[in-house]
Parts: structure tokens; C-alpha cells; sequence
């Protein structure tokens, strides 16, 4: 596969303390959704917006299929979409002709109609844009990204504050252009979006990449694919925390909000063996929950703390 | 065996590629100019300010200032011996001077706040006492008329016969001094706002990058503001000149012409200058004290409501410095003289140069992002 996106020891130093982006590698191929995840300030918007062309790195290289921006702005420009976190389009114009606006700038753009189908806006398309909700909002930003016939699309935090079926209209939108072959880089701060919805991962914390890979795998790597939280009564120190870790099929052991949570492997084995354990203790059991592993504990296993500290 | 064939549901994507479109190099740039134009057609608060704001000041101005058919001074005579023979010596006079008689203490208060402009006591011995101020010109002409009217009804001969034409000609009457002025702000203030304040509040909504992550070309982007500006722009002269004329009677001597490419050369200049002022802002709040801070001065000096003779002569070739002074002083010779551009070469010169100016910096500075 092509590479659509590579980037080499990226940097950002924002009025030379602030190290927004430190020294970031990625590759992304050419037909593949790729996310970024991380915290709010974590370095995505910095980084997709270097990408994007939009800022100056302080060092580092991005190469943007087979181009760079020093030298092949102007073509870039034709063959990306871009969604920023957060423009206000001009309120007095209609849908329609915000489209037909962006739609302008680009050599050989798509039909105003068919963006219009594709984004179910059609209802819409002569209420001017200071009358959409905002799910409707987004999938105009979304669709003035896509009028241009773009190979590469580069959503900023598409979903962020949308209702779950706003979500799920935009999931759809993303997923048929990618099967129609392009290219998704979008960032996001909510795991389920990312596990849905992206082929391949990076996690980022304080601009720096921390862990990469395909969901599943970034999941495996937490060595057990079910988490058991419970709360017990009596002390919940170090040496409490090392009894739990040496039950059978415990991965790994963390405190988590009052919670003491288990990595497991096969939780059919565990529960009997913990709930023994706390029998024998004389402890009592006031919480007892089993789930399916998933990004947020990777996240919370490699940096200690939730992706959304609200 | 019949096979039946269920039709699968049409879809937008089933239909094999449209064809395609291709945008030629000025779409961009129509585009915006719409958009733009569209835009400030569906803003009221936009037409209020722009249109009809400058014709209601007009109005206002010139019903306040307009030149009344005769000027009546109002005197106080104060009551007591006297002032019956001062009231029959003023009746023949009674259409320029309007007298009453009054207690003294209601005469000088009267007088005071500013209701008579002369108070007239007579005195022990025959005569009359004038009280009037000499820092208030009506007060001066008030003491003048009514002495004069005295002494005439008293008998006084003037030795030398003079004899007076009146004259009220449309073109030297405030309101004609009033509307080029009112053209000059107006294409400051529209060009300011209309280019400074909308760049600003694009940039905070974070249009301007949007649209540089587009192939737009940023001087389609720039060139298509500026257009806008210079459709307002005649909208503004042909609605402001045509109010004078058809409300005020005012007769315009240049040509139209000459009078809307001063109207461009100013509102590209005071565009420059909007552009310069929203180089860097990220706020409107910011945006909006610099553009106030820029246009102040201008206001007050420029000679909008009144001419700037009245500021001392040292300062003089500052004032005329200041591009709203340049396009004030041009637009009046023109309107009001019937002058030529050519003969207008220096105010010419300084509209562009700070345009000039103003434009280089500002593409210097300016942050699309």
C-alpha cells in the first residue's frame, strides 16, 4: 500500500517553552481510516493541523502522497479535505450556497447535489446555515471538506458535543468515503469512536506517541481481554493490590475511582477464586462488575490517567 | 419458472460517475463576491448603518443648521418708565426683533440661559442701558440691530445712503457643506468596518483558515472584499448625493464620473486601512477599539461637520494630511465647485499613499490563521 501520510520526528514548540508536538512519527496508507486519540491537549489538533499544511513545524518532515508542503502547496490543496474542530460557516448563507462557495475554490469539485444526497441534507439545503443544529452543522463542515473530490480527509474532532445519532449519521458518512478509497485521518478524544471507526490507532500524551496499532491489538496488548472491577471492605494498600495480582488469570492489577480493577483473561476462573479470596479475608464484597476490555483502559494503563478527565 | 428480479433500491451512489465539473480561474473569486454581497443583503443591521444611518444624519443636520428665512433676535426690556417708549420705538422693526417687557431679576435670568439675546434697561435720564455679552455673536448683532433701530426711530439721519441684495443660493448652505462630508465618513466608516471589523470576525470564527485550507487563491479572497466594498460604495454616493438633491435641492457640479472615482480611490484606501488594522487582531473587541481609535481623529479633524479653518492654522498641514481630510476636501471641490481630478492631484496622492501603505504592511502582517 502507498503511503497517503508520513510525518518524521515532528516537533512544535509554541514561543519556545510550550512543546506542544515532541519528535512524532507516523505513517498512514493510502485507503485507511486512521485515528489519533489522546486527551484534550494531548498535541492532536497541532498535529493534524501541521499536517494540514496550516501550521510551520519547528522541525521535523510531512510528506502528503509523495508531496511536500514547501513545494506542492497548491496541488495538495486540490487533492485534501479538511474539517477544522470548529468554524463557524457564515450564518447568512444557505447550505446550498456554502457548498457551491467551497465547491469554487477547486478545480474539478463534485456536484452540489450529490454532496447534498450523500450528507442527507438535502431538506436543508436553502436554510441558511444559522438555523442547522448541530449535528447538521457538522455535516456541512464535513461535506464542505468532501465537495472537493479529495483523496485524504482530515477530520478534527468530528463528533465532539453531537447527539449518539448525529454520531452515527457522521460514522456512516466517513466509512463510505473510505470505502469508496480514500484516505481518513481524524483525531477524537472518544474511545468507542475510535475503536469503531478506525482501521489503525495512535495514542498520543503530552505530543508524544505512546502506543500504535490496530484496536484489537492495542487491546491485546493489555494481555487480558476483560476487565473485573469490585470493592471490598477493610484496606486497600500496595500489599492488598499484590494479593489480588496473584490471583489465577489476574494480568495486571490498578486502583481505579475506589475500584480495584483486574486485567483478566478468563474471568470464569477469577471471580470463584476472588470471591473465595474475600471470603477467607473476612472482608465483604460491595461491588462486583465484569466488562469488555477496552481503549480507555489500554489509555488508562499506559499513562495512569482517563482520556476524559471532566 | 419465472424468475423475478426485485429492482435494488436506488441510491445516489449506484449512479455511475457524474460528469465532471470544471471550475474556470475566476470562480473563486465570483463566489465570493456573492457570497459576500449576499451575505451583507441579509445583515439589517449592515443596510441601517451603511444606508440609511448617513441619510437620517443628513436630514437631522440639515433641518437643525438650515438657513431660516430671517434671523429674529429676542430682547428683554425691563419694566418700568421707559419701556413703553422703548416698545413703540422697536414696532416698526417687529418682524427682525421680537420684544418683551419683564421684572429685571426674569430679564437677566432670560438672558443668562440664553432664551434673550439682549436685555434693554432704560435709564433715570431718557435713555437705554444694554446688557448683552460679547462672547455670544447673536448677543454682538442683537445690540447692533436694536441700537440701530432706536436710534433711527428716534430721529437719527445716516449720512451716507447704502442699500443691501440678499442672497440664498443653493451651494453655500451648511447642508451642501454637510453632504460631501457626510460621503467622506460614510466610505471611511463602510470601509473600515466593512473590511477590518468582517476580516476580524472571520478570523475568530476561524472562516479565514478554512478557506486557506482550500485551494482558494487569498487574492481572489482579498480582490472579492474589495469589490464589495466598491458596489457599496456607489449604492452609498447615489443614495446620499441623490438625497441632497431631491430633499435639499443641492446642485452637484462635477461629473459623476469624476465623483465616483474618488468614491473608489477613497473607499480602496480606507479598505487598505481596514485590511491594516486587521492584520494580527484575534478579536473583534481588539479590533473594534483600533478601528475607533484610527477613525476618531478624523472625525473631529477632517472637517465632516465643520470646516477645519477652525482649528489653528499651525496644524493645518496635518489635518490636511489625514486621508479622510484629503478625500472631504476633494469630494467638496468636485461636488461643489465642479473640479477636475487632475487639479486634485495632491489630495489624490494621499488617499493612495496611505492606501499604499496601508496595503503593503497589511499583507506584510496579516495572519490568515
Amino acid at each position: 500500500m502507498p503511503v497517503a501520510i508520513q510525518c518524521h520526528d515532528l516537533r512544535k514548540t509554541y514561543d519556545g517553552k510550550v512543546e506542544a508536538v515532541s519528535g512524532l512519527n507516523l505513517e498512514i496508507e493510502t485507503g485507511e481510516c486512521f485515528g489519533l486519540l489522546g486527551p484534550n491537549g494531548a498535541g492532536k489538533t497541532t498535529t493534524i493541523e501541521i499536517l494540514e499544511g496550516l501550521l510551520e513545524p519547528t522541525s521535523g518532515k510531512v510528506t502528503i502522497l509523495g508531496h511536500d508542503w514547501q513545494t506542492n502547496a497548491r496541488e495538495l490543496r486540490e487533492w485534501l479535505g479538511i474539517s477544522l474542530q470548529e468554524t463557524r460557516l457564515s450564518e447568512k448563507l444557505t447550505v446550498r450556497e456554502t457548498i457551491e462557495l467551497f465547491s469554487s475554490f477547486y478545480r474539478e469539485p463534485r456536484s452540489s447535489d450529490d454532496v447534498l444526497a450523500d450528507l442527507q441534507l438535502n431538506e436543508k439545503a436553502d436554510a441558511w446555515v444559522g438555523k442547522l443544529s448541530g449535528g447538521q452543522r457538522q455535516r456541512l463542515a464535513v461535506a464542505t471538506a468532501l465537495v472537493g473530490n479529495p483523496k485524504i480527509l482530515f477530520l478534527d474532532e468530528p463528533t465532539t458535543g453531537l447527539d449518539p445519532q448525529s454520531r452515527r449519521q457522521l460514522w456512516d458518512i466517513i466509512r463510505t468515503f473510505q470505502k469508496a478509497g480514500g484516505t481518513v485521518l481524524l483525531t477524537t478524544h472518544y474511545m468507542d469512536e475510535a475503536e469503531r471507526l478506525c482501521d489503525r490507532l495512535a495514542i498520543i500524551d503530552h505530543g508524544q506517541l505512546i502506543a500504535e496499532g490496530t484496536p484489537s491489538d492495542l487491546i491485546d496488548r493489555l494481555g487480558g481481554h476483560h476487565v473485573v472491577e469490585f470493592s471490598v471492605t477493610g484496606n486497600s494498600d500496595a500489599a492488598a493490590l499484590d494479593g489480588w495480582r496473584a490471583l489465577p488469570g489476574v494480568d495486571s492489577v490498578r486502583h481505579d475511582d475506589g475500584l480495584v480493577c483486574l486485567n483478566v483473561r478468563e474471568p470464569h476462573r477469577t471471580i470463584p477464586a476472588l470471591l473465595d479470596a474475600v471470603h477467607n479475608q473476612g472482608s465483604k464484597l460491595l461491588h462486583l462488575n465484569t466488562r469488555q476490555a477496552s481503549l480507555e483502559d489500554v489509555f488508562v494503563r499506559l499513562t495512569g490517567r482517563h482520556l476524559r478527565e471532566d | 419458472m419465472t424468475v423475478s428480479q426485485q429492482t435494488p433500491p436506488t441510491e445516489h451512489h449506484v449512479i455511475p460517475t457524474p460528469p465532471k465539473r470544471r471550475n474556470g480561474r475566476w470562480s473563486g473569486f465570483a463566489h465570493l463576491l456573492m457570497a459576500r454581497m449576499k451575505e451583507l443583503k441579509r445583515e439589517p443591521e449592515v443596510i441601517f448603518w451603511v444606508f440609511i444611518f448617513p441619510l437620517l444624519l443628513a436630514l437631522g443636520l440639515g433641518i437643525a443648521f438650515r438657513n431660516k428665512p430671517a434671523d429674529v433676535t429676542s430682547i428683554a426690556i425691563v419694566a418700568g418708565p421707559g419701556a413703553d417708549k422703548a416698545m413703540s420705538l422697536l414696532e416698526p422693526r417687529k418682524s427682525s426683533i421680537h420684544a418683551e417687557v419683564l421684572d429685571q431679576s426674569l430679564a437677566l435670568q432670560g438672558f443668562r440661559l440664553g432664551k434673550y439675546d439682549l436685555v434693554v434697561e432704560p435709564d433715570a435720564n431718557i435713555g437705554f442701558r444694554y446688557h448683552y455679552d460679547p462672547a455670544r455673536p447673536e448677543s454682538v448683532l442683537s445690540r447692533a440691530e436694536v441700537d440701530a433701530a432706536l436710534q433711527a426711530a428716534a430721529g437719527r439721519k445716516d449720512p451716507l445712503p447704502t442699500s443691501a441684495v440678499t442672497s440664498t443660493e443653493p451651494g453655500s448652505r451648511y447642508i451642501d457643506f454637510l453632504i460631501p462630508g457626510l460621503l467622506g465618513m460614510n466610505l471611511m466608516n463602510s470601509g473600515m468596518w466593512g473590511i477590518g471589523f468582517a476580516l476580524v470576525d472571520m478570523r475568530q470564527r476561524k472562516l479565514l483558515k478554512r478557506f486557506v485550507a482550500t485551494p482558494m487563491r487569498r487574492s481572489d479572497f482579498l480582490m472579492a472584499l474589495t469589490s464589495s466594498r466598491l458596489v457599496l460604495m456607489i449604492i452609498e454616493v447615489a443614495l446620499l448625493l441623490g438625497f441632497g438633491v431631491l430633499v435639499f435641492h443641492m446642485r452637484v457640479l462635477g461629473s459623476i464620473l469624476t465623483i465616483l472615482l474618488l468614491g473608489a480611490i477613497g473607499a480602496v484606501a480606507f479598505g487598505g486601512l481596514g485590511l491594516l488594522t486587521a492584520s494580527r487582531a484575534q478579536k473583534i473587541e481588539s479590533v473594534s477599539g483600533l478601528i475607533n481609535l484610527v477613525m476618531m481623529p478624523m472625525w473631529i479633524f477632517s472637517g465632516v461637520f465643520f470646516s477645519y479653518e477652525r482649528f489653528p492654522a499651525i496644524v493645518h498641514p496635518l489635518i490636511r494630511a489625514l486621508p479622510l481630510t484629503a478625500l472631504n476636501d476633494a469630494l467638496r471641490a468636485t461636488i461643489l465647485q465642479g473640479a477636475s481630478l487632475a487639479s486634485q492631484s495632491g489630495r489624490l496622492l494621499v488617499l493612495v499613499l496611505w492606501g499604499g501603505i496601508s496595503f503593503v504592511l497589511a499583507l506584510r502582517w496579516f495572519r490568515w490563521t
